[in-house]
């Protein structure tokens, strides 16, 4: 259910690691669906650092708004800056053209959950 | 966490995979796959079917029974035609709401009192309390009853081929009896949109059954199931009361800008004195209509309307309106801030944000 190459928070957030100390960030289908229609994403300055758990924006729903909280430290080294005028993005492909942030990661990933305990943590949110 | 209840279609909205939540105790459809937006926009331009089972019905009968519901509520009941509905509300003595509701005239001494789902049980203790004394029956009917909305542009041609009877001939806030689908039907021209439409009630036990029949008529003209989320926004954007936002028991009805449901020359109604003293006195605040100005200045329920780090009022409702396409909301303020054109700020997490005062309601429909 859960793209098993992306690591997982609590807050349902998603990174996915490139490789070379760079990570993507962006939020979970799951996160998408509870929020319904996104209408807007409010996203940090590139240059921004952020700790670990740290919130880096928000996400604008119709009905309600979510903070976006970084799943580990690091810098802006990006924003997606076609969510400006497709946020909807975020709901049609959050794990592709919705994502939100590239960051320089500033240490090591600690404490994400893999696809699998994600599944289990979404599973056990929504019984 | 006690169970929640259920309408009579609840069966119906998980197979639509709509996503179901708690609204005032009951499991509804907050939205349908579509999604607010888009079954937003197809009851502005065609049509979606609403279930509204949950609202409550109330039923006074008997020789007594305009004498209860005048003095229950402060619009002129005996104005009402056999057959015609009006918008009214219970309030407590100090003028504050119990619920707004609609009271339609079922006959010169039987009228069906239609109240919020969350208010039900509220209300109809109300009612009971102040029944004695009056030759009439008091009849709960909200468990037996169920009722979906069809609303937009489409209603009447969706709905005419469903039953004998002529809907074209039934004016805006009046009803009728007869069979959509076979099944009996209370069809009442109202709506909670601020588009064309027909609010059906019925059996309980019928109700998946007109539903059904309702959706498969409408679906080749585009009709969309639709849920509370867009339900929310279309009533906002017409400047619609809900309850717990722009009315509850610290607001009375004229701050609410509802002074045009309270007849105060009608005779004596629970409330009135307090009505009439604040009629003579400058009203202290008001109801406004505002926008902010960015896509990222999104107000929400229940925050701040500041000045200077000031707390003067408070947004009651608010939300990206689709319709209008910018962000929009309702607010309590300061008479003295009321006036069209007037700059305020809302505090959205802190942020003070400019927003304008803006004439209401947000949007209106082409007749």
């Amino acid at each position: 259910m859960f793209p098993a190459d992306l690591k997982y928070t609590k807050d349902h957030e998603w990174l996915k690691p490139a490789g070379d100390g760079t990570a993507t960030v962006g939020i979970t289908a799951y996160a998408q669906d509870a929020l319904g229609d996104v209408v807007f994403v409010d996203l940090p300055e590139v240059g921004a650092s952020f700790a670990e758990g740290e919130e880096f924006g928000t996400v604008e729903s119709v009905k309600t708004v979510s903070e976006l909280n970084m799943p580990a430290a690091g810098a802006v080294l990006k924003v997606n800056e076609t969510l400006g005028d497709h946020p909807e993005a975020v709901n049609e492909d959050p794990y592709g053209k919705g994502w939100m942030v590239k960051i320089k990661l500033s240490g090591e990933l600690a404490g994400l959950l893999d696809a699998k305990a994600y599944e289990a943590l979404v599973n056990s949110e929504s019984h | 966490m006690s169970e929640l209840m259920k309408t009579p279609l609840n069966a119906a909205h998980r197979a639509l995979n709509a996503k179901m939540v708690d609204f005032g105790g009951w499991d509804m459809p907050v939205q349908y796959p579509a999604g607010i937006i888009a079954e937003h926009e197809t009851v502005r331009t065609k049509a979606g079917l609403f279930d509204v089972s949950h609202m409550g019905e109330i039923r006074v009968k008997g020789p007594g029974a305009l004498a209860l519901v005048e003095h229950l509520t402060p619009n002129a009941v005996s104005s009402l035609a056999l057959g015609q509905i009006h918008y009214t509300a219970f309030l407590y003595e100090n003028g504050t709401f119990v619920d707004d509701l609609l009271v339609y005239r079922e006959g010169e001494d039987e009228f069906l009192l239609v109240v919020n789902a969350g208010n039900s049980d509220k209300d109809f203790a109300w009612v009971q309390q102040h029944a004695k004394g009056y030759d009439c029956t008091v009849v709960n009917e909200s468990p037996a009853t169920g009722q979906i909305a069809l609303q937009g542009p489409l209603a009447l041609a969706i709905l005419q081929p469903l039953t004998a009877t002529p809907l074209a001939p039934i004016g805006y806030y009046y009803f009728t009896h007869g069979e959509v689908a076979g099944f009996k039907c209370l069809i009442s021209r109202t709506g909670y949109t601020g588009e064309d439409g027909f609010e059906l009630y019925c059996a309980a036990a019928d109700t998946e059954a007109i539903w059904n029949a309702v959706m498969a008529a409408g679906t080749p003209q585009g009709l969309l199931p639709a849920g509370l989320g867009c339900r929310n926004t279309l009533r906002l954007e017409c400047k619609m009361a809900l309850y717990g936002h722009e009315i509850d028991d610290t607001i009375h009805a004229l701050e609410a800008g509802l002074g045009w449901i309270v007849k105060l020359d009608h005779g004596p109604f629970i409330g009135r004195e307090a009505l009439l003293a604040a009629k003579s006195a400058p009203a202290l605040r008001k109801l406004v209509g505002f926008r902010t100005f960015e896509k990222r200045d999104i107000a929400r329920d229940h925050m701040d309307i500041v000045q200077n780090g000031q707390k003067l009022g408070f947004v009651t409702s608010a939300a990206p309106s689709p319709t209008c396409g910018f962000n929009l909301g309702l607010a309590y303020v300061p008479t003295e801030l009321a006036k069209v054109g007037t700059r305020i700020q809302v505090d959205i997490r802190g942020r003070a944000v400019d927003a304008e005062v803006i004439p209401t309601p947000f949007y209106k429909r082409q007749k």
